[in-house]
């Protein structure tokens, strides 16, 4: 019995490690904007890392029919986009200060966040 | 640039929304979607529409057209020249053919031909599929889930014992991984996307708590001999009518969810897909995207203004209570402003475009609404923070429950911990609780808007339903904000038009507000002035003049009593004309009393009833205004006001504000949008009052369209409708969690032997969401009392 209990504190140490301890690999904006692909239940990429003070275009192509999906916000920013299923939707970020500004679906489901660097 | 976003120069140039139109199948079918043409080879061939902006004469066809074909790349170029539209095909980017014609001297914008509207029926066609969809996949699962669910009703514990038990098990076990493949593919891609990316949503919840009880069920059919004899139980039933009633729950949540943009839809439906623009002399009908600034465009009676414009010929009256919920129609004639969206009732104009596409009021009213539904009111952010961290909490909370029966559960441990995790995992919604706001604002901001009030956003929504002091500015807000003359008291042998000819005469030149009155009120009579002469202002008492032989006064009591002229009998006809919020002045002519003109600015014919609405709700109203006291207390006496503040300097609006708040007063603050704007910026919320649409939406925190203050009061109820139903679905969703989350493991059964089963925990799951979207759509049954 003890291995088993053993093996769930691992799962439980594995599960927090995963989420919240691992530093998720960002994808550096390049010329002034970047793609992303809603697709399968995730943006991808998910986490953007952008230049501070410069405003960038973040071309976003819905490809997941779930209505959940539908809607884009980046609540510190005051955006909120449709995107359109199978359509590119340009989001432009204004210029911003360093820090991280999280961007998801309505209901939190589909997550990202843009790293202002 | 990150590898899957390389695009190449091709992609890039092509890739905006355009009416390019795909011509050839082009290579890479990762690259191709709808209408952006994106090539690995320079063959693609893709459609233009350009409107072309300053080509005046039929000269200009060859010009744009010979710049455009010289561009590389373009095989053709064809302009109608009527429309002003070029057809441009080849593999040019749509920045280059801009340039070339902006250096043959003129402009050009790429036509966007999608309409909003068609953008929406599409949008409701794609929904339509999903949906389908997922009633497909719901049918698939619930076949073979509800059979199973009635047999282990009947026969009772599905375990397996024998061989032939095993043999026909497995066999379920196939169909079921059948149903997970087929009907809920989409849970397990999402799951293991988002474990991918290191965040966990719902689809991992489900993929868990349906893959758990499927692989645990395929242990006890392959090796029941490693588990023990009392927990050789299968849970195939578990997983496919999990599957299924969550696709249920899913498509009837778009279902649901349809309903909630019924406003936005209602506002885009306004919009004329039309125009019957005057072009060489002809009536052109174009789509609106193709409408220029400065066109001529013909409306006839029953039809759509098209965009946003001026009256240059005819006059007619137009129905714009689609925008600003005023019922009445409004007068319109040469010079006045007509705008888009609204519908002209009576007689055909002619009008010039003064601001098209984006730029016209419905336009920006569209997209203010579109914002606002998706902005969070602050009460939302718990919400959000806790849904940042539920998944991984609600798999520790599993793992944990599972540990705890295998510890200390009864026989048999292993299954009641299989089950208990999988009914945790099942039962959680993330869902719920990240929908319980944003569904809520975008009813409520829609409901209003369909009142003609414009909210900003969703923090607007919020302080507006605290506010426990409304300060309302006097002038344009309580009152028409237009002077008028309302009494002439004739003292002498004159009638009232001599008397309006002569004091119009006399205050022709001025521009003070009370003179502007009084030769409106003569204009109105079809009275024109006359030359005077001798003019004269008296400061701070009145005018006088000469007209032929007759000496003019007009002034104050104070001027009057100056120059000797006798009006003590009719000093107490004045003092009751100053208690009713008028001014009196005394007109006389050589030196005889003729008249005394009282001039007011009217009260709006629903303020009372309005601000008594307000009071109603509990709220403390004050006005506030320049005029002196006496108007003041008058003005405010008649509307049921007690407390009010006179002779403020506009200046310090702002510091009487900071006053209440200073107080521990949530305060909101009424004003016009343009004078009162630091007073506006600096409440709590500030509602911006406009006439008609000629409102300057982005100046308040809220905008009400039309003069009403009616509007305001509709908009504090559905601001506190709204947060209501906020909390109610934040109530829902946290206690369902809360007490679900728990049960789900187990905590009642040392009590009462109660454990709930996963298919109950699948259903609970599926229709919580629903509850929170139809619970949102409630809101739509809303009525402000008075309309």
């Amino acid at each position: 019995m003890i291995w088993i209990n053993l093996a769930g504190l691992g799962l439980i140490t594995l599960i927090v490690w995963w989420f919240w301890l691992y530093k998720a690999k960002t994808s550096e904006v390049q010329s002034g904007s970047i793609e992303v692909r809603v697709k399968d239940g995730v943006y991808q990429p998910a986490n953007i890392t952008i230049p501070a003070n410069e405003s960038v275009q973040i071309l976003f192509f819905r490809e997941d029919a779930t209505p959940c999906a539908e809607m884009l916000v980046i609540p510190d920013l005051e955006i909120s986009e449709t995107l359109v299923l199978n359509k590119q939707v340009t989001v432009t970020v204004p210029a911003s200060p360093a820090g991280v500004y999280p961007f998801h679906c309505q209901m939190q489901m589909y997550r990202g966040a843009l790293i202002v660097k | 640039m990150n590898n899957s976003t390389e695009v190449n120069d091709a992609e890039k140039s092509q890739s905006c929304c355009c009416s390019a139109k795909k011509q050839q199948q082009v290579s890479s079918e990762a690259n191709c979607h709808d209408n952006t043409i994106v090539s690995d080879d320079s063959n693609s061939v893709s459609e233009y529409h350009l409107i072309i902006e300053g080509a005046g004469c039929a000269s200009c066809v060859g010009k744009i057209e010979n710049a455009l074909k010289s561009v590389l790349g373009v095989e053709s170029a064809e302009m109608n020249f009527a429309q002003r539209t070029v057809l441009v095909t080849g593999n040019a980017s749509e920045e280059k053919l801009i340039k070339a014609v902006e250096q043959a001297g003129y402009n050009a914008k790429l036509s966007n031909s999608e309409s909003e509207e068609d953008a929406l029926e599409e949008k409701e066609q794609a929904d339509w599929q999903y949906y389908k969809k997922l009633m497909r996949e719901m049918t698939i699962a619930l076949t073979l889930g509800i059979p199973l669910m009635i047999y282990s009703l009947v026969v009772g514990e599905m375990t397996v014992t024998t061989f032939t038990e095993q043999m026909v098990w497995l066999a379920v076990g196939l169909l079921t991984l059948g149903v997970m493949v087929f009907a809920g593919k989409h849970f397990y891609i999402g799951a293991w996307n988002s474990f991918k990316n290191h965040s966990a949503n719902m689809d991992t919840l489900i993929a868990l708590g349906t893959g758990t009880a499927w692989l645990y069920s395929m242990v006890v059919v392959f090796a029941p001999e490693v588990v023990p004899l009392m927990a050789r139980h299968v849970y195939f039933e578990a997983t496919a009518m999990i599957i299924g009633l969550i696709n249920l729950g899913l498509a009837l949540e778009i279902k649901a969810r349809g309903k909630t943009s019924e406003a936005i839809k209602r506002l885009i439906g306004l919009q004329a897909k039309t125009a019957r623009v005057i072009r060489d002399d002809k009536d052109l009908d174009i789509p609106i995207e193709d409408v220029l600034l400065n066109d001529l465009i013909r409306v006839r009676p029953g039809e759509k203004i098209s965009v946003d414009g001026d009256v240059v010929e005819g006059h007619t009256s137009i129905d714009e209570s689609m925008l600003t919920g005023e019922p009445m129609p409004v007068e319109k004639t040469e010079g006045d402003q007509v705008v888009a969206g609204t519908i002209n009732k009576s007689g055909a104009i002619v009008f010039k475009a003064t601001r098209v596409g984006k730029d016209t009021a419905l336009a920006q009213i569209i997209n203010m609404v579109k914002r606002a539904q998706n902005s969070k009111p602050p009460i939302g952010r718990l919400a959000d923070v806790i849904s940042a961290y539920f998944v991984p909490v609600v798999m520790i909370i599993a793992v944990v429950s599972a540990l705890a029966w295998l510890n200390f559960g009864p026989s048999p441990a292993v299954a009641f911990a299989i089950v208990s995790a999988t009914t945790v995992l099942i039962i959680a919604c993330p869902c719920a609780l990240g929908l319980a706001t944003p569904m809520s604002v975008m009813v409520g901001v829609g409901k209003a808007a369909e009142a003609g009030v414009l909210i900003r956003n969703g923090e607007a929504l919020q302080t507006a339903s605290k506010i426990t002091t409304m300060i309302l500015d006097k002038t344009g807000t309580i009152t028409e904000g237009a002077p008028k003359v309302t009494d002439i008291i004739v003292a002498g042998s004159q009638t009232e038009d001599e008397i309006l000819l002569l004091v119009a005469s006399l205050e022709a030149g001025s521009e003070h507000p009370l003179a502007m009155a009084i030769v409106e009120s003569a204009a109105e009579k079809g009275i024109s002035p006359k030359k005077v002469t001798d003019f004269a202002s008296l400061s701070g008492m009145g005018v006088q003049a000469k007209l032929q032989s007759k000496r003019l006064l007009f002034g104050n009591e104070k001027l009057m009593k100056q120059q000797g002229i006798a009006i003590d009998q009719f000093l107490d006809k004045a003092q009751q004309l100053a208690a009713e919020a008028k001014t009196p002045m005394y007109f006389a002519v050589d030196a005889e009393l003729a008249a005394v003109i009282a001039v007011a600015d009217p009260i709006k014919s629903d303020s009372i009833e309005a601000i008594k609405r307000l009071q109603n709700n509990g709220i403390r109203v004050v006005m506030l205004t320049g005029d002196n006291r006496m108007t003041a207390k008058a003005v405010a006496s008649m509307v049921g006001i007690t407390d009010f503040v006179a002779e403020v300097m506009p200046e310090d609006k702002a510091k009487k504000v900071a006053e209440y708040q200073a107080n521990g007063e949530i305060v909101g603050m009424t004003g016009d949008g343009i004078n009162d704007a630091p007073a506006l910026a600096h409440a709590n919320v500030g509602f911006a009052i406009g006439t008609g649409t000629d409102v300057a939406i982005e100046s308040a925190d809220i905008t009400l369209m039309r003069g009403s203050l009616h509007g305001l009061a509709d908009a504090i109820a559905v601001s506190k409708a709204t947060l209501t139903n906020i909390k109610q679905n934040l109530f829902g969703a946290f206690i369902y969690n809360v007490a679900g989350v728990p049960f789900a493991a187990g905590v009642l059964y040392p009590f009462f032997g109660l454990l709930l089963s996963p298919v109950i925990a699948g259903a609970a799951m599926a229709f919580s969401s629903l509850t929170v979207v139809t619970n949102a759509n409630r809101l739509r049954l809303f009525k402000a009392k008075e309309h």
